[in-house]
């Protein structure tokens, strides 16, 4: 609708006033949205750079020359913690799926397969992951069995998987449950077996629908890997914290949690790309 | 139009409310600043007439014995209820308060006078804190069970191919990682607890801890326990452990004089004594 498009009258006077009027109006809306922001953001900066503790927070969680020292430490962890997110994000993932396909077989033979899904999912999505990591990290050892593993890695990122399979398999149940029962009635009506319906018809559906979802707890397992720490092995937020205990200045944890951030980011923008992609495919064709 | 008030309002709000939070002078302690006397109606204290001491939660035997420091029972009790004693407060004006590491060594107002939770003095953390003068010297020690790879090592050659743990912020960690430098990265535990249960369970060979903890630890905790050794070189500066207090705090000077006094009569090394181990039968470690 722009002015003398080929084949449009030209617009009325009072179109013409309309849209000065508009343009007034959002001109004036992004005038008052940025005063705003600037008189918030100086209110912000002067209440804390003016309060009597700001010196001493500044030197104890800003210094520059404590970030620099503790830096490299802080980053080898992060690798660990890394290390940990991609082995236990693939495991999450497939044990996650198997649990949520257990939870909707159908069939009364096999109800205690059911039962014992859903037993697993109440147990370790109710249970606090730190204390998971403790029984886990601390009481499997203490059984002294040959060849079980010692190491705060494979401890920890295994209390890790069960608890955050948990929550994924409840992500791809709901996923399940959301393709509509006539896919599965047709499916079944053109001679697939149940096994067959469930790989060919739901579970791309069901994927599809709970991306999103599955990359948001992605973003929590991020942060979740630096509580390892707790077994003892020497991550991004355990390297963070000897420095602490060193110097006393908290610093060290600053950066620590600007680096997981920065790890936070990327899943981040994924996620939305990955949202904007499906929106675009449900909606070829159309405009809403 | 109609709408703008209603907008300015909700920013001035806004505003307010964030700046009220702010402006708030601590009354107090900008006064008296360690005016030379020590008696206690002079002491800039948290509570007045009384001496609230701090410590973490649970306190460890040797230092606190059965996690209880009113009793005066255990070292760390002993020194705090002498201190007081040597400032003029009587037993009852000692009031105890339990403060977990993060928020003693955090800046602001603290809730407690002086903190006594083996708290090893150091230039970078003199920065953060005040220290009192030291009120023990501890070394370092290496403690095992019976059966590990770490029982019958001699030197700290024969350690360092081993696993090895310690507790988190402690110069343990530090004697461990600079000291003893170990060829796998060292555990590191939230408490010694964890540390004790990795050794039972085979998670690490070894943990060091100071002598005092250790000799506790050996004796009375593990079932089969084994002092492996004391490290001869627990840095530099050995590990001297301090009251911490806040810093710039008025009552540093006469709480190290205090423990000077304390020190000077010797009944400092008489507590020792009857609350620490002798460290006299640990093998040193070279």
């Amino acid at each position: 609708m722009t002015v003398g498009a080929p084949g449009m009258p030209a617009p009325s006077q009072l179109e013409l006033d309309r849209r000065a009027f508009r343009a007034r109006r959002s001109r004036r809306s992004t005038l008052v949205a940025l005063g705003s922001t600037v008189v918030f953001a100086v209110v912000a900066y002067l209440v804390v750079t003016r309060s009597p503790g700001w010196p001493r927070v500044q030197t104890t969680f800003f210094s520059l020359s404590n970030a620099r020292d503790a830096f490299p430490d802080i980053l080898r962890g992060l690798w660990l913690n890394v290390q940990v997110l991609l082995v236990g994000g693939v495991c999450v993932v497939v044990l996650g799926l198997g649990i949520a396909i257990l939870r909707t077989l159908r069939g009364p033979a096999l109800a205690p397969l059911r039962l014992l899904a859903t037993g697993y999912v109440d147990l370790f999505r109710g249970m606090p992951l730190i204390i998971t990591l403790y029984l886990v990290g601390f009481g499997l050892p203490a059984l002294r069995l040959q060849g079980l593993p010692t190491s705060p890695f494979v401890l920890g990122t295994l209390a890790i998987v069960l608890t955050y399979s948990a929550y994924v398999a409840e992500v791809f149940r709901a996923g399940i449950e959301s393709v509509h029962p006539s896919q599965r009635a047709a499916a079944r009506s053109l001679g697939l077996t149940h096994r067959q319906t469930m790989r060919i018809v739901v579970l791309p559906q069901a994927v599809r629908n709970v991306t999103p979802a599955l990359l948001n707890d992605f973003v929590a397992l991020q942060k979740d890997v630096g509580l390892i720490s707790v077994l003892g092995a020497v991550d991004a937020v355990r390297s963070a914290q000897i420095a602490v205990g060193q110097t006393f200045n908290f610093t060290p944890y600053v950066v620590a949690g600007l680096l997981f951030v920065l790890l936070a980011v990327p899943s981040a923008r994924i996620a939305d790309g990955v949202a904007a992609r499906a929106r675009r495919r449900q909606q070829s064709g159309s405009v809403l | 139009m109609r709408r703008r008030p209603f907008a300015l309002a909700v920013l001035a709000t806004t505003a307010l409310a964030v700046s009220a939070c702010a402006p708030q002078e601590s009354a107090g302690d900008s006064s008296a600043s360690g005016s030379g006397s020590c008696a206690p109606a002079d002491l800039a204290t948290v509570a007045e007439d009384t001496l609230t001491v701090a410590t973490d939660e649970p306190a460890y035997e040797p230092w606190v014995v059965d996690d209880d420091p009113t009793s005066g029972e255990g070292y760390e009790s002993a020194v705090a209820y002498a201190v007081a004693e040597q400032l003029g407060y009587s037993e009852d004006q000692v009031e105890w308060t339990r403060v977990p590491f993060n928020s003693a060594i955090s800046p602001g107002d603290k809730p407690f006078d002086f903190d006594i939770n083996q708290f090893t003095i150091n230039p970078d953390r003199e920065q953060a804190v005040d220290f009192s003068s030291p009120y023990y010297t501890a070394t370092q020690a290496v403690i095992t069970i019976g059966g590990s790879a770490a029982e019958g090592a001699t030197s700290l050659a024969d350690l360092a191919d081993l696993r090895l743990g310690a507790q988190v912020a402690t110069t343990s960690l530090t004697v461990l990682t600079d000291v003893i430098d170990p060829s796998t990265d060292p555990v590191v535990f939230n408490t010694n607890d964890d540390a004790k249960l990795a050794l039972q369970n085979g998670q690490v060979d070894a943990i060091v801890v100071d002598l005092p903890t250790a000799f506790y630890i050996t004796s009375a905790e593990l079932d089969d326990g084994v002092i492996v050794g004391q490290v001869a070189d627990s840095g530099e500066s050995g590990d001297q452990f301090g009251l911490l207090l806040a810093k710039d705090s008025p009552l540093t000077d006469c709480v190290s004089q205090a423990v000077d006094a304390l020190e000077a009569d010797g009944t400092l090394a008489d507590l020792q004594q009857q609350w620490l181990s002798e460290a006299a039968d640990a093998p040193v470690l070279n």
